[in-house]
């Protein structure tokens, strides 16, 4: 494979520590939702499982567009964070991160939803009597039979996360360095003259972490499952 | 001396539940027909299901009192519990599985104790095993040792033989016996079977359509036919 540039390592670092910042951020997250849609039984989970998806649906132009309307500088959220935690998301690779985990997100929860709507409630029933408290029983009996379902949340949100093009170039535009991953990257050398063989060269490195990821997600499957299915 | 002490009732969809008994030491067999309401109440005195009204006395504590507004949640009423299908955790092997009491409720490993229970029962070598890999017999003789190692101060078995063949049957059953003569723990023990009563049970409380029809020796066995 031919040497990549400087230029060309800075986006494929940037878009790996874009995708994994946004999947770790995302993924506490992703298991609270998670158990609130598998388990949870309130008014409104119907909305809640909605706006969920919504990012799957949505143009990601249109995402990207409330991204930046609400945790732009001005934004109401964007406004807040600023001021109370110094965060800024506009235009930085945090930004990007943010559109990336929002984009993942419902690749995210949805098998961890199934994996938790599959557990076997009898067996938590089992734990409590053992003297398990709520919690324990969580974290000892629900979350690892959950495990295949996080796994394979976290491996197509981070696949996700690395794709990533229309929300983020609309949240966090272009920039070289900083909110300027492969994909973007890809599209920048396509529009100059003579780009073509930094673009092929990106191209490559996209397919190499994409089969990368699923080779990885295949793995950590069976070995999930190996371990309830006996040895 | 009185152990346990139920009075509890329970609407169940049609099914109306209200049965009152106490037992002493010893086995008391919960014994009818299917239907008649013995998981419940036995899922009651474990604190998974709650009653509408009554209360639960165990020893000189409270499980459950309605008036008072009591309900000691399941992990806190340190009260054994083997279920029919043994619900063995798969992602453990059989080790932890044993193990799990004592590691939630922080006790200090006992090496002796776990020998002796896991010898008692014949499962020393399948520790390292998945639930996966063990017979149904197997499987239920570690349900059994999990319960015991918690160091429970009632053990409630809900018809335990139910999921086995007869020859596993036969091949739990002196397990149980053992244990009730080395095991000074009060059991409950669930079954619609007067045969399998015969041999465990020292107390028999009749059970039929939610009501308590008679207590007393094992000689109710032979008036249920």
């Amino acid at each position: 494979m031919p040497e990549l540039s400087p230029a060309e390592w800075t986006a494929v670092e940037l878009s790996l520590r874009i995708a994994l910042v946004a999947t770790a951020w995302a993924l506490p997250f992703g298991i609270a939702i998670g158990w609130l849609l598998a388990r949870g039984k309130f008014w409104g989970k119907t909305v809640l499982d909605g706006l969920v998806h919504l990012p799957l649906v949505l143009p990601p132009v249109v995402t990207g567009y409330l991204l930046l309307m609400w945790f732009g500088r001005k934004g109401p959220v964007g406004a807040f964070l600023y001021d109370h935690f110094g965060l800024v998301f506009a235009f930085r690779w945090t930004g990007a991160a943010l559109a990336s985990a929002v984009m993942g997100f419902p690749l995210l929860v949805r098998p961890i939803r199934l994996a938790l709507e599959a557990i076997d409630r009898r067996l938590e029933d089992a734990a409590a009597t053992l003297g398990a408290n709520p919690a324990l029983v969580f974290f000892t009996v629900t979350l690892p039979l959950a495990l295949p379902g996080i796994v394979a949340g976290v491996l197509l949100c981070f696949a996700r996360a690395l794709g990533e093009f229309g929300a983020t170039i609309t949240f966090v535009s272009n920039i070289p360095g900083e909110t300027q991953t492969i994909s973007a990257a890809i599209y920048t050398f396509l529009q100059i003259p003579d780009g073509d063989a930094a673009a092929g060269r990106l191209v490559v490195v996209a397919i190499v972490l994409s089969l990368a990821a699923l080779i990885a997600a295949e793995w950590l499957g069976r070995r999930a499952s190996a371990r309830f299915h006996g040895e | 001396m009185i152990v346990l002490s139920v009075a509890v009732e329970k609407q169940l969809g049609a099914f109306a539940l209200a049965a009152q008994f106490h037992i002493a030491g010893g086995v008391t067999a919960l014994f009818g027909p299917s239907g008649a309401g013995k998981t419940s109440l036995v899922n009651m005195i474990a604190g998974l299901l709650k009653p509408d009204r009554g209360s639960i006395m165990l020893d000189d504590t409270t499980l459950f009192d309605a008036a008072k507004a009591i309900d000691v949640p399941p992990h806190r009423r340190r009260i054994g519990y083997v279920f029919q299908e043994g619900r063995l955790f798969p992602h453990m092997s059989v080790g932890q599985n044993l193990d799990y009491g004592r590691c939630m409720s922080r006790r200090a490993r006992d090496p002796s104790e776990f020998e002796r229970i896991a010898s008692l029962l014949g499962i020393t070598h399948l520790l390292q095993r998945r639930p996966r890999m063990l017979s149904g017999g197997e499987r239920q003789r570690v349900a059994i040792g999990r319960a015991l190692l918690m160091q429970p101060r009632l053990l409630l078995l809900d018809e335990p033989l139910a999921s086995l063949d007869a020859g596993h049957k036969g091949e739990i059953l002196p397990y149980l016996v053992r244990m009730r003569d080395e095991a000074a723990i009060p059991m409950v023990y669930v079954s619609h079977i007067a045969a399998e009563v015969r041999q465990i049970a020292t107390t028999v409380v009749r059970l039929d359509e939610g009501r308590v029809r008679a207590a007393g020796g094992l000689e109710l066995l032979a008036e249920a036919g």
